[in-house]
């Protein structure tokens, strides 16, 4: 039997089964919320153990290193914490293409579960600023909107990059025979202003795309009980619950309300790291500026 | 050297009658400087052991302390009454009066070599330095610690340092008329001189070399040897460490550490394996500067853009959303 009920059209969707309250549509699986997990704990030790050297003329900055046990125990958890990112990037890349050509898995390289950017994407971004004066009704969302695409590929790209550069700087000896010496100088300055980048792009852009703004504030818990209320995908996504219900596989993605220990644990867990986030934002605003 | 050699029995005891003398001050008038000139203005005047006990009271009215008078620092005399008094006399306490001085040598290598590692005829005190009767301030070009003649009275001991340094770039610049290229002191300071391999020193001399090379210790700063040593770690190389000390030599000179030839070397001191390509690593590049650093003048250009761009867009994505969301009521979206 269906947990969910087909009404006459009303909203945002074509469609619109409007659901019973408590029914949630599973979003991520256990493999993509322990990846983001993996991803995010990395990246706030790489942040938080980097920055030092980064600011190394800020005042906080020896304090920070101190706790890490001084520059030699900084640099031990910003490798070891480099090494996992990039293990789990790897390790995700391998997945996608295991997916797309052992298993045959169709729509990972195009349409509209794809993470590839596509036309469908600029035109959601007109109408999204079409949407921001008023002049047009929410973009009709696929399974991922341009900004969280622009999220993805960033930290693919970066890390892939920040990766490469940090792997020379770590064994330059070994890097000397296969590139010339000044290609250390880039690789420290291109190191540092990723991270600046990326050190600001996840902790102030993500941050509020993701959990900050109206409607998500204080986070969006999605990415941590890998379920979302089904009003708010209809909402949000209409694109994708339009092509979820003719498929005909919203059935197969109904999950139960996450119970009070998972969403706790998803608070927990997005409170730390947002606040962890804004600290190293704020450290690196008070360096700037003073 | 004898007569700094610490109280003697004598001395014990010339201390006691002066302390029970001190009792009544009013009853001893301390012996003048002419009273003491009476014997030791005799330029052949000697010890019984037959070491020279003369002053020449021209130099010493000449000296920094000629004003003084002899038991301003030779104060177990000043409550004596019977001469010639015994040979050995008190210490003299330049700290009494020059108490900061004092306190910086008593943290200083030198003192803790005197004092503590048993080197006590070798290690310096005060006199060894500044001299005794002859005590002339930094600004007298006769002082031993006028600014061109601390290389000399240093090297008076460290002869092997002064002969490095002689041949080095600051003793060149010196020599070729540049008063502002260093001397010991400036790198070593005069009265809290540390071991050269302390940390702190290792550190605080960047910073001195800075002074001078502000553009090079600047471009040292963006590496990844100066910001580890910036946040007070000296795990890595900082400027003595590749263009040595003493022995600083220009790059184009063969011999120096730092020449084309000797690169490998002095960087594999550190980075076992460094070969000619390792070396080719800029240790003071500059983003800015085209021709010293062209991939990294790109680089900084793309990411100054790149960064700009980012976040100039998603601020005002963000911004334009927060408004829209806000009109909303808050709501969903």
């Amino acid at each position: 039997m269906s947990t969910l009920t087909v009404e006459p059209a009303a909203g945002p969707s074509r469609l619109t089964p409007a659901p019973p309250a408590l029914v949630h549509v599973r979003r991520f699986d256990g493999k993509t919320r322990a990846l983001h997990v993996v991803v995010m704990t990395t990246f706030l030790v790489l942040s938080a153990s980097g920055i030092p050297l980064l600011f190394s003329e800020a005042r906080w900055a020896r304090l920070l290193a101190m706790l890490f046990g001084g520059f030699h125990g900084a640099g031990l958890v910003h490798r070891a914490a480099g090494a996992i990112l990039l293990a789990a990037v790897a390790y995700h890349v391998a997945d996608v293409f295991w997916r797309a050509f052992v298993k045959g898995e169709r729509g990972i390289f195009w349409g509209p579960s794809s993470m590839v950017p596509q036309p469908r994407d600029v035109r959601q971004f007109w109408q999204q600023v079409l949407w921001f004066f008023g002049r047009g009704p929410f973009p009709r969302y696929e399974q991922f909107t341009y900004w969280e695409k622009f999220d993805y590929w960033a930290v693919l790209w970066g890390t892939a990059l920040m990766g490469a550069a940090g792997l020379i700087l770590w064994f330059p000896e070994m890097a000397s025979h296969i590139l010339p010496g000044w290609m250390f100088n880039v690789a420290l300055f291109v190191h540092g202003a990723e991270a600046a980048l990326a050190i600001g792009f996840i902790f102030v852009v993500h941050f509020f795309n993701g959990h900050l703004r109206p409607g998500k504030f204080p986070m969006d818990l999605v990415i941590f009980t890998g379920v979302v209320p089904a009003s708010e995908l209809q909402h949000e996504r209409a694109g994708q619950w339009d092509r979820l219900v003719a498929e005909g596989s919203l059935d197969a993605l109904s999950a139960r309300r996450p119970d009070a220990a998972a969403v706790r644990r998803g608070q927990i867990l997005g409170t730390l790291a947002l606040t962890a986030g804004l600290t190293i934002v704020a450290l690196i605003l008070f360096a700037v500026l003073s | 050297m004898a007569r700094r050699l610490g109280l003697s029995l004598a001395t014990l005891l010339c201390l006691g009658v002066s302390i029970a003398a001190g009792a009544q001050p009013s009853a001893v008038k301390p012996p003048g400087n002419e009273d003491c000139l009476a014997c030791h203005g005799d330029a052949g005047a000697k010890a019984e052991n037959g070491a020279s006990i003369a002053v020449n009271a021209k130099v010493f009215s000449g000296s920094t302390h000629g004003p003084l008078d002899c038991v301003d620092c030779h104060k177990d005399l000043a409550t004596l009454q019977e001469f010639p008094h015994p040979d050995k006399l008190a210490k003299v306490a330049c700290a009494g009066c020059h108490d900061e001085q004092g306190a910086k040598y008593h943290d200083s290598i030198h003192s803790w070599a005197k004092e503590k590692a048993g080197l006590t005829a070798a290690a310096p005190a005060c006199a060894d330095c500044h001299g005794t009767h002859d005590i002339r301030g930094t600004d007298d070009a006769a002082g031993r610690v006028f600014r061109a003649n601390i290389p000399a009275t240093c090297g008076s001991c460290h002869q092997g340092v002064l002969q490095q340094y002689d041949h080095g770039v600051h003793a060149t610049a010196r020599k070729a008329g540049n008063d502002a290229a260093p001397v010991c002191a400036d790198c070593h300071t005069s009265h809290t001189i540390q071991r050269a391999d302390n940390d702190k020193f290792r550190l605080a001399v960047t910073a001195e070399c800075g002074t001078c090379h502000s553009e090079v210790v600047e471009s040292f700063r963006r590496t990844f040897h100066g910001k580890v040593t910036e946040l007070g770690f000296v795990r890595v190389a900082a400027c003595a460490d590749c263009h040595g000390a003493h022995d600083i030599l220009p790059a184009y000179n063969a011999a120096s550490k730092v020449s084309k030839d000797n690169l490998v070397q002095t960087c594999g001191a550190c980075h076992a394996g460094a070969n000619e390509s390792f070396v080719k690593y800029d240790p003071h590049p500059n983003p800015h500067n085209y021709k010293r650093s062209p991939v990294m003048w790109w680089v900084n250009r793309f990411y100054t853009v790149l960064i700009a761009g980012c976040f100039g867009f998603f601020g005002l994505h963000s911004a334009l959303w927060f408004r829209r969301s806000r009109r909303n009521g808050g709501g969903k979206s």
